[in-house]
């Protein structure tokens, strides 16, 4: 089956090279020119293949030789993927630097993971085990705080004939099925093809990120998927950065597809720093980043959200939660749709091919809550980036992305500049977890919770319609009662849902401190509303001081003890203003 | 050795179509011998066995069925050298200054190759331009990509021209030396920046790239190309720190879609192509420092954007690449303010890396955002004005009301001369938030405003 084949170039248009005399498969990989470039097969047409080639074609010339591989796009999955750095086609950048320098020279095929490292292995099946796909034939500690578990590829099963314990390299045999099947720590799989579980589940456990706005108010469910759109300046990648950090996934993988340079450098120097809040080891231990900046070869970026999600499914396929953030989804659908261009494919809306939805809805389909092959359950959530062209919603792939996500985190550009972080707006932002997501919330934080939350959504939508009143009238001639409703909006809006994504406390909220502190600005409020009513003069409200302690609460290592004293404070002053709070 | 074919089949736009060929390599330069004796160069855009599509750089005039056409077997190169310092070249990088050609010390591709995103360094350095809102609000660094997001009579080119002059790095008595780009302008324009480098010595430290508006468009090209691969030799090779100043984008981008037509290919919004992100990214990202090389590359790319449309492609995607944007405002320019530039739709990604203790003072970042608050909050309130009136405001309001024109006039104005240091830029920023009333200064943190506000000052001096 794994026969290669001789051919030679007929014509070269970019990364759009025609080639003749192999027969291969659709999706085989083929090796390009005296370079030896690597390409994918992505049209056949009579005795001509049309070959998306993953690296510059620059001199390329007709007639020069190729070379049919026999076989699909791979990744290698196996110890050593948690920490590692690689393009859009799984080379590991740290060696492509130390191989051809500086810069990315063409012609190198690396492997994704090291040959010569050893692993520690320890084995839990024995001689006679039976095993299927999926199934776990022992585990390597591969970073301290993650136990990576060797399993059996998903296509093969069989009866253990002899399986060994002790240190070995990714490619050495660890033991054998009856049949002569050769066992290793690391198998390939072919990127385009999902993973097999048994099934998929619902998603009932919020995936916690630490960020106030998307826990409290759109919360997405671990398997589930999000979508952030925003145009340039909005924040697409801070918030993107910030979920792939505090997010309380036990794997993330990263996949910076079609952005800068410098921003995968931040990630690449930020990431080792940083301390996971649940196990204080650094970040970089349960990552793994695909980095194919803007200016890398084109088609290797449309592949890195393939190889991104397929060590996702790996991972998943352990028994992990694993989180995926692809940022951004648009630099892939341009890819798709240069692509298709120079194929000379009828193009759809905006020049985009008629089937981006169908790829984009097939990549987010691999995400999901999983009954796994081995009896395990595992997850994958799904967190894409949109960059809207001209930050217009209206746009094929942001509508595209639309149709399939379950959570929309709107990012507007309005709120961006007036430097309200996260830009996250929440009047057009929704989460269609709510509903499924809500047991765990009365069980795990409050009974409350849902109150607050409600109270909260109803308060800012309030807050939106008088403002409307404001800005034709000032906001001097609303009744009082409005006047301190806008005010309380203020504080949900300031205190709660902006924060500081470079404070190294405010940075991370844990969903208790969420809690207390939605809890303590609504019991403010109320308290305020009673004053009022009281006939306490609205000027003396807004002149409390306590507002402005407990705007600076959240900034405190020790909050729980300031937000007492907050609250100490608070009650101090409604009781010289003769109200008795709380 | 090279053979010269006379079997062009067709010509449109700046195409042209040449079969029979022995193979020729995508990418390869081409020459044109015409009937009358002269030469144009050119491109190969797609190359087969039956047909070779090439893209001549001069424009297709003159050149006829019969005309001769050369492969010379090599993609596009750029000889460089340190000799290019002070000359000046036209757009596909011969000289046009009456001095001699350039002796070349190397010979390198005008593509380029991507940086390793793992090579790239995270530190960085502040560049000081000596304009307030730039070094205060919008910190530029070394390695950085910031445009200048602009409209057609705004004073852009006069901002580029004060920052290449006056850019420096603090600490560091180095100079930057200058590469610079120009597509598409006018003759006048190329004028105005030639005299400036002349009477300030700066092209004794730059290389200058001509193309003018009634040169070839498609030969626009290649001249960022060559550019930024002239930096790139000087950055790497000489460990020297570039700025390289590309005007005018949208006019390379102009070219882009018209090559693109020609082309008949499936055009992406307003009929660019589909992959001008792509285009763009090749250029832009081409700026950078890099952990083991002492020299770096800074861009400060020009764009006159039509209509002032930000979400028109060039401004859009530009956006989406670079590393903030600075704002030249109308608004601002037609008050007479220079240089015009709005903080307020501005940003600088990297300010980060270039701000602090380290680089420039402890109190940056908060100044920066004190101005920032305080200045929108300004802004508004001149709409609230416009509708109740000024009586209708509060004491407070009132402050803030004058606060934003106190800022603009002080802070945003200066001279075109003026280079004001970034210590000097700091103080001004203080002495003007110091005339707000101090529980407006709420984002300010304690300890900072303590140590920096003049009012405590006064009194640690007493």
């Amino acid at each position: 089956m794994m026969k290669t084949a001789k051919g030679e170039i007929y014509r070269v248009a970019g990364p759009v090279v025609t080639v003749t005399g192999i027969r291969p498969r659709m999706y085989d990989v083929v090796f390009v020119g005296h370079l030896n470039l690597m390409g994918e097969v992505i049209q056949i047409r009579n005795d001509k293949s049309v070959i998306q080639v993953y690296e510059d074609t620059s001199g390329v010339k007709p007639g020069e030789p190729v070379t049919a591989s026999g076989s699909p796009l791979m990744v290698e999955l196996g110890p050593g993927l948690l920490t590692s750095i690689y393009d859009g086609i799984q080379r590991p950048l740290p060696v492509l630097n130390k191989k051809m320098g500086d810069f990315i020279s063409r012609g190198l095929s690396e492997p994704g993971l090291d040959r010569s490292k050893k692993w520690k292995f320890e084995s839990a099946v024995k001689k006679g085990s039976k095993v299927v796909g999926g199934s776990i034939l022992g585990a390597v500690q591969e970073t301290k705080n993650t136990e990576h578990r060797i399993l059996v590829p998903p296509t093969t099963s069989g009866t253990i004939e002899d399986i060994a314990d002790g240190k070995f390299c990714v490619e050495e045999p660890i033991g054998h099925l009856t049949d002569g099947t050769v066992l290793s720590l690391m198998h390939r799989w072919p990127m385009r093809v999902p993973r097999p579980v048994i099934d998929k589940l619902m998603p009932d456990i919020p995936l916690i990120t630490g960020q106030r706005i998307c826990d409290t108010l759109f919360p997405v469910a671990k398997g589930g998927t999000a979508c952030i759109p925003g145009g340039f300046g909005t924040g697409k990648t801070v918030m993107q950065h910030q979920l792939a950090k505090w997010s309380d996934a036990e794997i993330v993988v990263y996949i910076g597809c079609g952005e800068r340079g410098n921003e995968m450098t931040e990630v690449l120097t930020e990431f080792p720093k940083l301390k996971d809040p649940r196990t204080g080891a650094p970040l970089m231990e349960r990552t793994v980043l695909i980095a194919n900046t803007s200016n890398m070869p084109v088609a290797a970026r449309e592949a890195s959200v393939y190889t991104g999600i397929t060590i996702a499914e790996y991972y998943r396929d352990m028994g992990y939660g694993v989180s995926l953030m692809a940022d951004s989804t648009s630099r892939w659908a341009e890819a798709m749709r240069e692509i298709s261009s120079r194929l000379e494919e009828m193009p759809g809306e905006e020049g985009y091919p008629a089937y981006l939805s169908a790829k984009l809805a097939a990549f987010y389909e691999r995400s999901g809550r999983a009954h796994l092959l081995n009896g395990k359950e595992g997850s994958i959530t799904i967190i894409g980036a949109v960059s809207p062209a001209g930050a217009d919603f209206s746009e094929p792939i942001t509508q595209n992305t639309l149709r399939m996500v379950k959570v929309f985190w709107a990012l507007d550009s309005k709120l961006a500049q007036r430097r309200h972080f996260p830009a996250i707006n929440w009047l057009t932002s929704y989460s269609l977890y709510m509903n499924t997501l809500e047991p765990w919330f009365d069980r795990e934080v409050s009974t409350d919770w849902k109150m607050l939350r409600m109270k909260t959504m109803e308060l800012l939508q309030k807050e939106a319609e008088l403002s409307e009143i404001v800005q034709l009238v000032g906001s001097d001639s609303l009744p009082e009662h409005d006047q301190l409703t806008l005010e309380i909006a203020r504080y949900i809006r300031e205190i709660f849902l902006q924060q500081h994504a470079y404070h190294e406390v405010d940075s991370y909220c844990s969903i208790q401190k969420q809690y207390s502190l939605l809890r303590t600005i609504h019991e403010y409020g109320a308290a305020c509303y009673d004053a009022l009513e009281k006939g306490v003069l609205l000027t003396d409200i807004f002149k409390m001081k306590s507002s402005g302690l407990l705007a600076k609460a959240k900034f405190e290592l020790d909050f729980d003890h300031e937000l007492e004293k907050v609250v100490a404070e608070m009650k101090k002053e409604f009781k010289s203003l003769g109200v008795e709070a709380m | 050795m090279t053979k010269e074919y006379h079997t062009i089949t067709d010509i449109a736009g700046p195409l042209i179509f040449v079969e029979k060929t022995e193979p020729i390599g995508f990418g390869e330069l081409v020459n044109i011998m015409l009937p009358d004796g002269s030469m144009k160069r050119g491109q190969v855009l797609d190359t087969s066995s039956d047909i070779v599509v090439v893209q001549v750089f001069e424009g297709t005039a003159g050149i006829d069925k019969e005309s001769g056409v050369c492969f010379l077997g090599e993609t596009i190169k750029l000889s460089v050298s340190l000799g290019m310092l002070g000359r000046i070249l036209d757009g596909s990088g011969e000289p046009i200054d009456g001095g001699p050609k350039i002796v070349p010390d190397e010979r390198m591709d005008i593509n380029g190759s991507a940086i390793n995103p793992w090579a790239r360094d995270s530190e960085s350095q502040f560049i000081q331009t000596g304009i307030s809102t730039i070094d205060g609000l919008l910190t530029l660094v070394r390695g950085q990509k910031l445009p200048l997001f602009s409209g057609s009579g705004l004073p852009h080119n006069e901002i580029a021209l004060q920052i290449a002059r006056q850019a420096k790095v603090k600490g560091e008595g180095e100079e930057f030396a200058v590469v610079f780009a120009a597509m598409g302008i006018t003759n006048e324009e190329a004028q105005y920046f030639m005299k400036d480098f002349e009477r300030t010595g700066a092209l004794k430290r730059a290389v200058v790239f001509l193309n003018l508006a009634d040169d070839p468009a498609v030969e626009r090209l290649i001249t960022p190309r060559l550019a930024l691969t002239a930096a790139e030799y000087l950055a790497y090779t000489h460990d020297m720190h570039i700025l390289v100043i590309l005007t005018d984008m949208t006019n390379y981008a102009e070219s882009l879609r018209e090559i693109s037509a020609a082309r008949e290919e499936v055009p992406g919004r307003r009929g660019y192509p589909g992959y001008m992100y792509t285009d763009l990214a090749t250029i832009y990202e081409r700026a950078g420092k890099i952990k083991n090389k002492k020299g770096s590359i800074t861009q400060i790319p020009i764009l006159s954007i039509p209509g002032d449309d930000w979400t028109h492609p060039v401004a859009d995607l530009t956006g989406y690449i670079t590393e903030g944007q600075i704002a030249i405002s109308r608004e601002l320019h037609r008050k007479g303010i220079y240089p015009p530039i709005n903080p307020l739709p501005s940003l600088s990604r990297l300010m980060g890396r270039g701000i602090g203790e380290k680089n420039t003072r402890g109190d940056h970042r908060a100044v920066e955002q004190g101005l920032y608050a305080a200045y929108a909050e300004g802004r508004d309130l001149r709409g609230l004005v416009a509708i109740v009136g000024k009586d209708a405001l509060s004491e407070r309001d009132n402050r803030f009301l004058m606060f934003a024109d106190v800022f603009e006039d002080r802070y945003i104005r200066q001279g075109r001369d003026e280079d004001r240091s970034i210590e000097q830029t700091l103080e001004l920023g203080w002495e003007l938030l110091a005339t707000l009333p101090e529980s407006a200064l709420t984002r300010i943190d304690r300890r900072i405003l303590e140590k920096y506000h003049p009012a405590y000052r006064k009194k640690h001096s007493k």
